[in-house]
């Protein structure tokens, strides 16, 4: 028997046409910031009282004839071109995948440098994210399910002390005790150094190894989130008829609370997954820092700190790109999953 | 500020919650009288807590607890500043939005969202890095990627509400947009705004440490965030010396706590779905019943709205 959840509403083809304009809609929502994104990224050297050109020639102090300056700022494309010309080139070359070149990794393109960077980024926040999602959902509907139960009392108001802590905090934290005085994991860094990368059993083991508590300082201060809003939506369906109607006809109460209940209490969860992503991703480059692990924080503050402007602004536009995709992708998939949203739209 | 009142009369954590915020309002305001100058080098670098020294001394070879005190008071101080102007921003374009709809409100509402999907900390990261560092960069940054959340809340509030008689009668009364934003819509979000402005100082500092640990905030300034950027620059893990990170890194999380707890208090009060639906399954259980199966037939959770995630 199928539960009378989420599958009443009928997905003939006419949904199919409302689907395309959705998508197309909200691409073009998307396509939109990227563009603001995009603007911002050309318009801060611009408008800033430090740019790049400048802070390069100080940076080199009496190395540097002050007669470098113009070629410097030309080198960042800032010339004296009108702006929407200066604008046309920097959006060419976005696309073409020219971010400039990195003055901290000189002379590595910024585009090599972030791409080195961000497969280690996507592991860390990418495994965190799912992790904590899964966990935290579990919970929620244990407690839930279990009102006023041992976990519906302690593990929130303990998540929730947790959860105020600040990431990299908590890093530095399990960092000092696990990597430095009980050496029960490595100190910093993706992999043993000197390594190569292979699909064998041996490097995978060793980076998840390296990963296991960066990942875990993300989960430990995020899990609360996850919790206490799948608890909170879960309580509200568990008062819905179709639960009273399920529980009325006998069902055991584990397909009432997981079939019944956690499907339809899920859909905010997953809407919640595309707000989750920003702030992940921000948690995710502070944990860089703390365990010099070599993803994409790790690059930016390396960019903060030797004033590389082109590099900071590529792993900006990078990041801000990969939380956009991932965010049409929940929202395809919320509107997949959800027929009221297909109604209204 | 009754709700407050009621929420620290019944809810024990909110209690709680406010002696943490009590304690390190008075820290910030007379500890650093009553201690020394927090960049003083009064001693042998990375020593351990001793009697001389409370909290041990820095890489550089200060005091701990004098930095951990001036730096309550610095921190605070951006973290309610930056607080009270995120919640103003966000005021000022959600009601705006809301109430005067039409392509204010499209033009408004686009920009909220914007800002909402871009990722804040990169953002921030990015700004400041162009800005002199200081404490008005890191708060200036924080504020421009903070107030969309709240705007967004105030301007759907600030859409129920001028549908109301008395918002209607203001307007047949002849008053204008800014008078009745200002004097009608605005005070009817009070007890909002406060919530949020709770929010925004515990994102602010919370931000702000983030900040300042990566160096963006000035360097020489004594904060929570810079003393933890000092001591990961005089690897402070790697020599073992905890004293130099657990002071400010646990002085944040409290007073974050503290914030929490005071909200959730709130919460409780304001919010009578939450408030009716704890004594009655708690009486259920005392009574035997399966509470599980009970909630099912609890009528207070049955109607409510699926609150949203913040």
């Amino acid at each position: 028997m199928n539960p009378p959840s989420s599958a009443t509403a009928s997905s003939s083809s006419l949904s199919f046409r409302s689907t395309v304009r959705f998508v197309v809609r909200r691409a073009g929502f998307y396509a939109l910031v990227a563009l603001a994104a995009l603007v911002l990224n050309f318009v801060l050297p611009r408008l800033m009282p430090g740019d790049p050109g400048t802070a390069l020639l100080a940076r080199f102090r009496g190395k540097l004839a002050p007669e470098a300056l113009e070629p410097l700022r030309a080198a960042f494309g800032i010339t004296d071109a009108p702006l929407s010309s200066q604008f046309a080139r920097y959006f060419v070359d976005v696309l073409h995948g020219d971010l400039g070149t990195s003055i901290a990794y000189f002379p590595q393109p910024v585009s090599s440098v972030i791409a080195q960077a961000l497969p280690w980024t996507l592991l860390l926040a990418g495994s965190a994210l799912v992790i904590s999602f899964t966990c935290g959902t579990a919970l929620g509907i244990w407690a839930a399910w279990f009102r006023g139960g041992v976990v519906d009392r302690v593990v929130p108001g303990v998540l929730t002390v947790v959860g105020a802590f600040p990431y990299f905090w908590v890093a530095m934290l399990l960092l000092y005790a696990f990597g430095f005085t009980w050496r029960l994991a490595p100190a910093g860094h993706a992999m043993t150094d000197g390594a190569s990368p292979a699909w064998s059993w041996a490097f995978v083991a060793d980076v998840a190894r390296h990963a296991a508590l960066p990942v875990a300082s993300i989960v430990v201060t995020s899990l609360g989130g996850w919790m206490l809003s799948m608890r909170n939506v879960m309580i509200t369906v568990l008062g819905t008829d179709v639960v009273a109607l399920a529980r009325a006809k006998g069902l055991s109460p584990v397909r009432v609370a997981l079939v019944y209940a956690a499907r339809n209490a899920l859909l905010p969860q997953v809407t919640g997954f595309g707000m989750a992503l920003g702030f992940v991703v921000g948690g995710a480059l502070l944990t860089e820092v703390v365990f010099a692990y070599p993803g994409q924080g790790y690059v930016l503050v390396q960019a903060v700190r030797s004033q590389d402007y082109p590099l900071l602004q590529g792993v900006f536009l990078v990041l801000t790109f990969a939380v956009l995709v991932a965010n049409f992708v929940v929202d395809v998939v919320v509107r997949a999953l959800d027929p009221r949203t297909q109604e209204s739209a | 500020m009754s709700p407050l009142v009621e929420a620290f009369r019944r809810d024990g954590r909110a209690r709680t919650g406010l002696v943490v915020v009590v304690v390190y309002a008075v820290a910030a305001v007379v500890g650093p009288w009553l201690i020394g100058d927090p960049g003083a080098l009064v001693g042998v670098p990375l020593q351990p807590p001793s009697l001389a020294h409370w909290l041990g001394t820095t890489g550089q070879g200060q005091d701990v607890l004098a930095q951990l005190v001036v730096g309550t008071r610095n921190s605070l101080l951006v973290g309610l500043v930056t607080g009270v102007v995120v919640v103003v921003v966000g005021a000022l374009i959600g009601v705006v939005a809301g109430y005067v709809g039409g392509v204010v409100d499209t033009a408004l509402s686009w920009l909220t969202q914007v800002s909402l999907v871009l990722p804040g900390l990169p953002l921030a990261i990015v700004v400041a890095a162009y800005l002199p560092s200081g404490p008005m960069t890191v708060a200036a940054v924080l504020v421009l990627t903070g107030w969309a959340w709240n705007a967004r809340v105030l301007r759907s509030q600030t859409l129920s509400l001028r549908t109301r008689d008395f918002v209607v009668a203001a307007r047949v009364a002849g008053d204008g947009p800014l008078r009745i934003m200002a004097t009608v819509i605005v005070p009817n979000l009070t007890s909002l705004l406060f919530a949020q402005w709770m929010g925004s100082v515990t994102y602010a500092i919370g931000a702000e440490v983030g900040l300042e640990f990566l160096g963006l905030g000035d360097v020489g300034a004594v904060t929570w965030g810079t003393s933890l950027y000092w001591a990961a620059n005089d690897a402070a893990l790697l020599t073992g010396a905890w004293w130099t990170f657990v002071p400010a890194g646990l002085a944040t999380a409290v007073f974050a706590c503290g914030l929490v707890w005071i909200g959730h208090g709130l919460d409780e009060v304001t919010n009578p779905r939450l408030k009716s639906a704890r004594p009655w399954s708690t009486w259920l259980r005392a009574r035997g019943v399966d509470v599980g199966a009970a909630v099912a037939v609890t009528p207070v959770v049955r109607d409510a709205a699926l609150p949203e995630r913040p």
